[in-house]
């Protein structure tokens, strides 16, 4: 126990100190120019940092986990944070890279009008706002099961060193850093995986060989309980997961904070390498994560089936302590597992402690167990600082500057800024804390938010020269009215009565049907109203060719 | 403007038929050419995307995990590994046909990275 506390702090400490090294070296390179579009950051090291920026605690701590209770349906986080990027690759970010200007809300309010811009500044950040919510949550559970507080104080901790962090090594110009993050984070989720695989399997390819055990955990799922591992269908519905897979998708391809990245790439061309890596990066982690979901599940129900209540392995009684498993108080020996607090089970264990704990469920040494906790600092904090800058940049510039004072100094604009940046750390504690469902779902809302404002948007924005702003602006707002107000509807935040879900369409999944509320307001409305500008056209067909023409030789 | 003025009047006022060859500007015929075969490519990827997850590994998931390969039941290993192997080799096809398709219009950024250096 204290053994693995020493080498959490050892791993944190010891990448904490490299994060704030490279951000300091990359700034002091930064004064000197270094920091300007279209410099020598190779395209691969871009795709990393894609990566880091993107891979949150919801992929590293909390989906393997999902995935473990979730089974076949776990797909829908997979496919779902995965397939966005083919349409991030084929439809925007080329397209965003050429017209030169990064932030979402910079594209429409250039493309569009200064009140689409305002729109889109108040969607990137409420979506910001619930993505790093997961953050908070996410490194809130680490530091809860390492240094020994309740999930509160750890929440507490957690966010306090993020936004510190944020605000001193997240400026600009932080590619580097977040290379460093994404080895941190990958190294610290595949050795423990192999490591697993090997001793279960004895082929040390996890993606090759969790197939090895699936009958295996099929059965013992049922025998637990469960429903089988396998099966499709058994948690959500077909329509559903088809939705929600949708949702994520098209959410990442419009998320805020990652559309940005592609601003450093040197050209149309690298950021089309770009996606390429970034997506190649997150396949690593991501085609792990359900071998991940697999082998814990085997093995922490293998452990568990049939044992006496006092005599349960060790790794529940250090997890108890952060409230995060519990054993059911009439129960003498272990019968039932569920994740569900009110299923009345044996054993309830969290999703969010499955990726934490599987070293220590496999009885793997203390050392792996403190680098997994620093990975997942490495995911909570890479992202939570570009989400904080999403939030800042949003709020100083496309809020503040452009509509409330258009003389601000620079200053002004940067302390703006910070306050807004300092606000969200503060709300984000409290949500962090009481937290309206599992990491990786609070994020899924985001997505659903960015799916069905943004997408079509940004989409109709390249593809469509005749959308014009009134048709984006109405597009924008009833898709964000819509799905916002489904979300309310069917979950108990903001002390809301839970409705049941319509067409069994759940929360995560509304974005898509958003999505498609908003594509068909814009066309509509654009129809019916005048065409946008010449000027604007011309923009929008410009930015088709990647260069100027040059003279080629006939016979194309 | 000023190019269209005088095809004009050598057509005497009529109504300008569909574009041939020597009257469009230089310009046009060759964007029409790259946006048409870059939106044709989209499709096709796009196409194989949806098929692969949503195809595969959703719509059509329990019918194909009767097939058991090396203990996956094949529409379950579509949804979990199949489908992001093959995302990340749409994106790498995707990238490499534009480099010839830019190569090919001449609209590739080859002097913008040689004026980088």
């Amino acid at each position: 126990m204290s053994q693995i506390q020493t080498w959490t702090l050892v791993f944190i400490v010891g990448s904490f100190a490299v994060y704030l090294y490279i951000a300091w070296r990359s700034r002091v390179r930064e004064t000197a120019g270094f920091y300007v579009a279209g410099q020598g950051i190779p395209t691969i090291a871009n795709g990393a940092a894609v990566a880091a920026d993107w891979m949150s605690a919801a992929s590293f701590i909390s989906m393997a986990g999902l995935i473990a209770f979730l089974g076949s349906d776990g797909t829908i986080y997979l496919m779902g944070w995965t397939g966005g990027y083919v349409l991030l690759a084929l439809l925007i970010a080329p397209y965003l890279r050429k017209w030169g200007k990064f932030t979402v809300p910079e594209f429409v309010g250039d493309r569009y009008s200064e009140t689409v811009r305002t729109i889109a500044a108040v969607a990137a950040i409420i979506i910001s706002f619930t993505y790093v919510v997961g953050q908070m949550r996410g490194g809130g559970i680490v530091f809860s099961r390492f240094l020994g507080l309740d999930v509160t104080g750890g929440v507490i901790v957690a966010a306090l060193i993020i936004g510190l962090y944020a605000v001193l090594g997240g400026m600009k110009g932080i590619t580097w850093t977040q290379v460093a993050q994404y080895s941190v984070l990958i190294v610290a989720y595949l050795i423990p995986a192999i490591a697993v695989a090997q001793q279960m399997t004895g082929f040390p390819v996890p993606q090759v060989s969790f197939g090895q055990i699936l009958a295996e955990l099929d059965a013992i799922s049922v025998e637990m309980g469960l429903n089988q591992y396998t099966e499709a269908f058994a948690a959500r519905p077909q329509i559903d997961v088809f939705l929600v897979t949708m949702a994520l998708m098209i959410g990442t391809a419009g998320l805020p904070h990652v559309i940005v990245r592609f601003y450093t790439t040197k050209s149309v061309r690298g950021a089309r390498y770009s996606a390429f890596w970034a997506l190649f990066f997150i396949a690593l982690l991501y085609t792990t994560a359900p071998a991940v979901g697999a082998f814990t599940k085997l093995n922490l129900l293998r452990d568990v089936n049939g044992v006496a209540a006092d005599a349960l392995p060790r790794w529940i009684e250090n997890w108890a302590a952060t409230g995060l498993v519990t054993v059911s108080d009439g129960a003498t020996t272990i019968n039932t597992v569920s994740n569900n607090p009110t299923s009345g089970a044996d054993l309830i264990v969290n999703n969010d402690i499955l990726v934490l704990a599987s070293p220590e469920i496999a009885g793997l040494p203390a050392p792996i167990v403190g680098l997994v906790a620093a990975g997942g600092m490495a995911a909570a904090m890479s992202t939570a600082a570009g989400l904080l800058l999403v939030i800042s940049s949003s709020f100083s510039h496309d809020l503040y500057f452009r509509r409330v004072k258009r003389d601000s100094t620079d200053k002004q604009r940067l302390l703006v800024g910070r306050i807004a940046m300092g606000l969200a750390v503060l709300v984000s504690i409290y949500a962090g804390i009481n937290p309206p469902a599992f990491v990786a779902q609070v994020v899924a809302f985001a997505f659903g938010l960015a799916a069905s404002t943004f997408f079509p948007a940004i989409v109709l924005g390249i593809f469509w020269k005749r959308c014009n702003a009134t048709g984006a602006a109405a597009g924008m707002l009833t898709g964000l009215v819509f799905t916002a107000s489904y979300m309310i509807y069917t979950l108990p935040v903001f002390g809301t009565e839970a409705n049941p879900h319509i067409f069994d369409i759940s929360p995560e999944g509304i974005g898509t049907i958003g999505a498609i509320v908003n594509f068909a307001v814009a066309i509509v409305v654009s129809k019916l109203t005048a065409p946008p500008p010449d000027e604007i056209v011309e923009m929008v067909e410009g930015i088709r060719y990647p260069a100027s023409r040059r003279e080629v030789t006939a016979g194309t | 403007m000023t190019e269209v003025t005088p095809d004009k009047e050598t057509r005497g006022g009529e109504p300008p038929p569909s574009a041939p060859p020597p009257a469009s500007p230089p310009d046009n015929g060759w964007r029409k050419e790259y946006w048409s075969r870059n939106l044709r490519l989209m499709v096709i990827l796009l196409a194989i995307w949806f098929i692969v997850s949503f195809g595969f590994g959703i719509l059509l998931v329990e019918p194909l995990n009767n097939i058991v390969i090396a203990g996956f039941p094949l529409g379950f290993w579509f949804a979990q590994q199949g489908s992001i192997y093959v995302f990340v080799i749409l994106i790498f096809v995707y990238a490499k046909l534009m480099d010839r398709l830019d190569n090919q219009f001449g609209v590739d950024e080859q002097e913008i990275q040689e004026a980088g250096k």
